[in-house]
């Protein structure tokens, strides 16, 4: 079983189309990775799906880096 | 103000037959059949099980893999048709031109694929399940708005949807607009991918599709006594039309002129042609008025011919009342008997395939027509491409609705 920071990593890479070496802890989507408005969107969905979560919309405004949605996950994944 | 010429520099093609020009003139030309049994869905316990599928279609070619996602399968196709014959045109698009070339390419149904995704997605789990690259995937304009943002095309660029006359009517005003001095040059077409549960299922429904599942090849026969229906299929075509002192002044490669363009309406009913053909005849003639053409110049009519009982015997009818006993001297073909139909882009396949019979003097043959049914008794080209000599062909369109479309093609 891969790690969170793993998982989150390869969703970033798939959803935004980046490479892996580019997807670093601190790298926001926007500014670093590319992404647009919708990217986020959909990116937010697929890790929705990853992690069988709902991350609420006023929460998802705030994940704008590769931590920040490691963080997320890690604070609210069910053991 | 003088008419300004309109004249094709570039094609381009995605089809059951084959995505460049070369390989799929050269199956239209040979007579092969791109029609095989559906393996993109089950189609077990669908009524009909056949279609022309793209099969040599490489996305990755012309839209990076992160934007294909982003983009409905039918827009893909028209990408690529309309990468092709921009590029195939030579013409370089720099900041002096960049407003005067637009684009003209719709599509009959658009994201079919997409929305039934979405929609089984939403019923599964509610709105949040909704991509937001939902609507833009699947609305009909996002060939002609992703071709702009991709090639800096910033004339007009618009979309005619009008059912199975969509890239012969998207032609034929993309045409008007050089005529009219909107802009030098235009990509127009058409594209579609709608062999989808809800497409088949539908079309069947209304009884339009051929059911001959178990001979795929056989399906679309035009014009034969044993005709059943048309063939569901997919792909895009697409053509760079430019005026004509603008593309002579860069020594551009001119395949001919599209010298004529009419349109209109049977006014009758919303899946069956007139039965005498009326609306259709009103809509060639007035085609060659406009290219200022003589009926008895004509010598090759790229066919609607979908393999429909009604719609063939109309066609025939048409021919007929616009031509008259000239009509029995046309050669009348259907490249559709090879690619079954492809919608809103069958014109844009067909002014193709148009194009090149003119440039080559060769009409395709009519495949699968072993026996002609009652009232087909026009030259169809049987089942063996004919050297011919002509200067003008014709590319006829009809859709539901009984909106109508005819192109004129001149060599220059």
């Amino acid at each position: 079983m891969s790690s969170i920071e793993e998982r989150v990593k390869k969703i970033v890479v798939e959803q935004l189309g980046v490479k892996e070496e580019d997807v670093t802890n601190s790298a926001a989507f926007v500014d670093d990775l590319g992404a647009d408005s919708l990217d986020t969107v959909e990116l937010v969905m697929a890790l929705e799906e990853e992690f069988e979560t709902e991350i609420p919309d006023e929460q998802a405004e705030k994940i704008t880096t590769v931590q920040q949605a490691i963080d997320y996950i890690n604070e609210h994944m069910k053991d | 103000m003088a008419k300004r010429r309109v004249v094709i520099t570039g094609l381009g093609i995605v089809s059951p037959v084959g995505s460049t020009i070369d390989k799929a003139w050269s199956n239209i030309k040979a007579g092969k059949s791109g029609i095989s049994p559906i393996d993109v869905f089950d189609a077990s316990e669908m009524p009909v099980k056949i279609s022309g599928a793209v099969r040599d279609f490489e996305a990755n070619e012309y839209v990076p893999p992160k934007d294909q996602k982003k983009m409905d399968t039918f827009v893909l196709y028209g990408l690529a048709a309309g990468i092709q014959a921009l590029d195939d045109s030579g013409l370089e698009v720099t900041e002096e031109n960049a407003d005067r070339i637009g684009v003209a390419i719709g599509s009959g149904i658009g994201g079919l694929p997409y929305i039934e995704r979405s929609y089984a997605a939403y019923l599964k789990g509610g709105a949040r399940k909704i991509s937001p690259f939902f609507v833009p995937s699947a609305i009909i304009n996002m060939v002609a708005g992703n071709l702009s943002i991709m090639r800096n095309l910033r004339g007009p660029n618009i979309s005619i949807v009008s059912a199975c006359a969509t890239a012969t009517h998207n032609i034929g005003d993309a045409a008007r607009m050089i005529a009219y001095g909107d802009a030098d040059a235009m990509v127009a077409g058409g594209a579609e991918m709608a062999t989808t549960p809800l497409g088949i299922g539908g079309f069947a429904a209304a009884r339009a599709l051929s059911t001959r599942n178990d001979d795929p090849e056989r399906a679309s026969r035009p014009w034969d006594q044993d005709r059943d229906g048309f063939v569901l299929s997919d792909g895009a075509g697409v053509m760079m039309l430019e005026e004509y002192e603008h593309a002579k002044a860069r020594g551009a490669n001119i395949y001919c002129e599209v010298a004529g363009f009419a349109w209109n309406a049977d006014a009758h009913h919303m899946t069956q042609p007139s039965q005498d053909g009326a609306g259709a005849a009103r809509c060639m003639l007035r085609a060659l008025n406009d290219a200022g053409v003589n009926p008895e110049e004509v010598g090759y009519i790229n066919a609607h011919g979908t393999s429909t009982p009604a719609g063939d015997v109309a066609e025939t009818q048409g021919l007929k009342k616009a031509f008259g006993d000239h009509a029995y001297k046309l050669l009348v073909n259907s490249t559709k008997s090879m690619t079954g139909h492809l919608l809103g882009a069958a014109g844009g396949i067909e002014g193709v395939f148009t194009a090149l019979a003119l440039r080559d003097q060769v009409s395709p043959p009519t495949i699968n027509l072993d026996q002609p049914g009652e009232g087909c008794d026009l030259d169809y080209v049987p089942n063996e491409a004919r050297e011919m000599n002509t200067k003008v062909g014709l590319s006829n369109s009809f859709g539901f609705g009984g909106t109508n479309g005819t192109l004129v093609f001149r060599s220059l």
